[in-house]
């Protein structure tokens, strides 16, 4: 029998300085990339641009997180935990490069905090602060609701994605490039089940008509985009939904649901400004 | 089927056992290794499930987007563990739903350590390095128990979750150099975790009746004992290194039966969480059901 897997043990008896005595090096997302700002680009609008695009990836990727334990099935809790961690990782790159472009936009920390840019930024910035649109950070709703909000966003942000291969900026084309695979497989994720409930029965077609009606409105909050609106036209033909009959929501300001949610998020960090995690 | 015929069957398993070698689905088994094996891997995959509320606590507040994104893989990793061990319970003839609905009624239990609160971040850290440590303990010898199923699930999770002690040792390694608050939280932490760490090896061995058969079918590998004190010798230089203070290594059996029996600080919200979830999912998986038998 082989018995190579009991060499896990083994290391965990004797001084195994590669774990347990080492130290962990903090990992740069952008460690590698060339952050230096082409010519012809502005950096604060740069900035501006990669905050709106990864505040948008945090507070979903926080919304989604919250249903770990919770999902309908434990199939559903990893995809909507995979989601989460995709959509984190965009966040991660998109806020570590706005600061690299225009650190002025990374609030101030006590002298020696150890705190790196990316979580100054996530946890350290007050809600009027943060540049997500309202679609992401309504509360998730049920199982049919956060569906309909994952297909609607995922499909608007793959065909922006699609279009920042043209970017002038390396770091954002690769954050896209790499975006692409992960935003088309959460578009395919929602789409079926978007399917499987408007099909499925009496209640999940009441709840699914229920949730898109929740999200609908605030889909085009960073301008109607066409190859969305067909990508989505097709999904609901194919689910036999019809669109909604709501008209866009018209703000310019955070929901209220942000600012609590952020009280959440931001707790720990914010009593320890000088913390190292 | 004759009596004889009975005779070579159960001969043939013993020899199988005796070999070291692996039981398949397919072959004979003996009820009593059948409804053990369910017994234990069921309490096993449930442990998963549960065990992914007390980390899952701490992901909304996670204090570094890295931590969150560490500790969002950690948990799902968690009930991917859960599915292997399902899937490996399926092969003995019964099904996820019955035994989803066995724990929720309380008739299957699952580890006792899930029954204690967190109550800081560095519990996550102090899980993965005690709670996920002392489950390698008692899971690597399982890799190669007896019944093929649950061995191969066993491999799988093992190497993940030495991977989770790792990363949870490395969080308060991480916090042990930061502030004098992140430190006494960590020694706080390790306070409250270390003996019921201790207790998931399960009661002394004079206590714990079901031992030898389960180590005679090759089921179980060490005793209750053996495993703990390995555990305690190998914690030692790992506190030491990281600047914790071990409590002691006297263990209350009978806070151990109370948590076993019910009464625990968290039990019925453990149960709770899982039932609403349960509860609340079970229009989708309806739905999930209808479609799949709709014509197309
Ligand atoms: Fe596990
Ligand atoms: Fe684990």
């Amino acid at each position: 029998m082989n018995d190579d897997h009991d060499s896990a043990y083994a290391g965990l008896l004797v001084d195994d300085a590669h774990w347990a005595f080492g130290e962990a090096a903090h990992d740069d997302p952008l460690a590698g990339m060339d952050t230096s700002i082409p010519a012809g680009v502005d950096a604060t609008e740069l900035a501006s641009y990669c905050l709106e695009l990864g505040d948008d990836a945090l507070v979903l990727a926080h919304r989604l997180s919250e249903w770990c334990g919770r999902a309908p099935d434990l199939e559903e809790d990893i995809a909507l935990s995979n989601i989460a961690l995709d959509l984190l990782g965009q966040a991660r790159l998109l806020l570590t490069r706005a600061a690299t472009a225009d650190p002025s936009v990374v609030p101030p920390l006590p002298d020696g905090s150890p705190v790196p840019p990316e979580d100054a930024l996530a946890f350290f910035r007050d809600d009027h602060q943060f540049r997500n649109t309202n679609l992401v950070e309504l509360p998730n709703g049920d199982f049919a609701e956060t569906i309909c909000r994952v297909l609607v966003w995922a499909t608007y942000r793959l065909a922006l994605f699609e279009r920042l291969a043209a970017h002038p900026d390396g770091v954002v084309r690769a954050v896209a490039a790499k975006g692409v695979k992960e935003l088309a497989y959460h578009r395919d994720f929602a789409a079926q089940w978007f399917v499987t409930l408007a099909r499925g029965t009496e209640e999940s077609r009441r709840r699914l008509h229920t949730g898109l009606a929740q999200v609908w409105g605030y889909r085009h909050q960073r301008g109607e985009d066409a190859v969305a609106e067909a990508v989505l036209a097709e999904v609901l033909a194919a689910a036999g939904v019809a669109a909604p009959d709501v008209g866009p929501v018209a703000t310019s300001s955070h929901t209220e649901h942000l600012s609590r949610m952020l009280a959440e998020m931001q707790v720990v960090a914010r009593a320890h400004p000088r913390g190292r995690w | 089927m004759t009596a004889a015929a009975d005779e070579d069957l159960a001969a043939g398993f013993d020899a199988t056992i005796a070999a070291g070698d692996r039981i398949e689905p397919r072959d004979w088994m003996p009820e009593g290794y059948r409804k053990t094996l369910v017994r234990q891997i069921a309490q096993h995959a449930h442990s998963e499930i549960i065990g992914m509320q007390p980390e899952g606590n701490w992901i909304t507040r996670a204090p570094s987007l890295r931590r969150k994104a560490i500790l969002l893989a950690k948990v799902q990793d968690e009930a991917g563990h859960g599915l292997y061990l399902y899937s490996a319970c399926e092969t003995l003839g019964v099904s996820r739903r019955d035994l989803m609905e066995q724990l929720i009624s309380g008739a299957q239990k699952y580890s006792s350590i899930f029954n204690y609160p967190t109550l800081s971040y560095a519990d996550v850290g102090t899980i993965g390095w005690l709670v996920d440590g002392a489950a390698i303990c008692n899971q690597v010898p399982l890799c190669r128990t007896s019944y093929g199923p649950y061995g191969r699930a066993m491999i799988r999770i093992c190497k993940e979750e030495s991977f989770h002690q790792r990363q949870g040792y490395e969080l308060l390694a991480t916090m042990m150099r930061g502030t004098d608050e992140q430190r006494a939280m960590v020694q706080e932490s390790v306070d409250r975790f270390w003996k019921p760490a201790l207790m998931m090896f399960g009661p002394p061995d004079a206590d714990s009746p079901n031992t030898q058969q389960s180590m005679d079918w090759g089921i179980k590998r060490h005793t209750n004992d053996e495993l703990r004190a390995r555990f305690i010798e190998m914690s030692a230089p790992q506190a030491a290194a990281l600047g914790v203070t071990l409590p002691g290594n006297d263990l209350d059996w009978d806070e151990f039966w109370r948590i076993v029996k019910g009464g625990g600080p968290c039990n019925a919200q453990r149960i709770a969480h899982r039932k609403k979830a349960h509860d609340d999912g079970a229009w989708v998986r309806e739905a999930a059901t209808a479609y799949a038998r709709s014509p197309r």
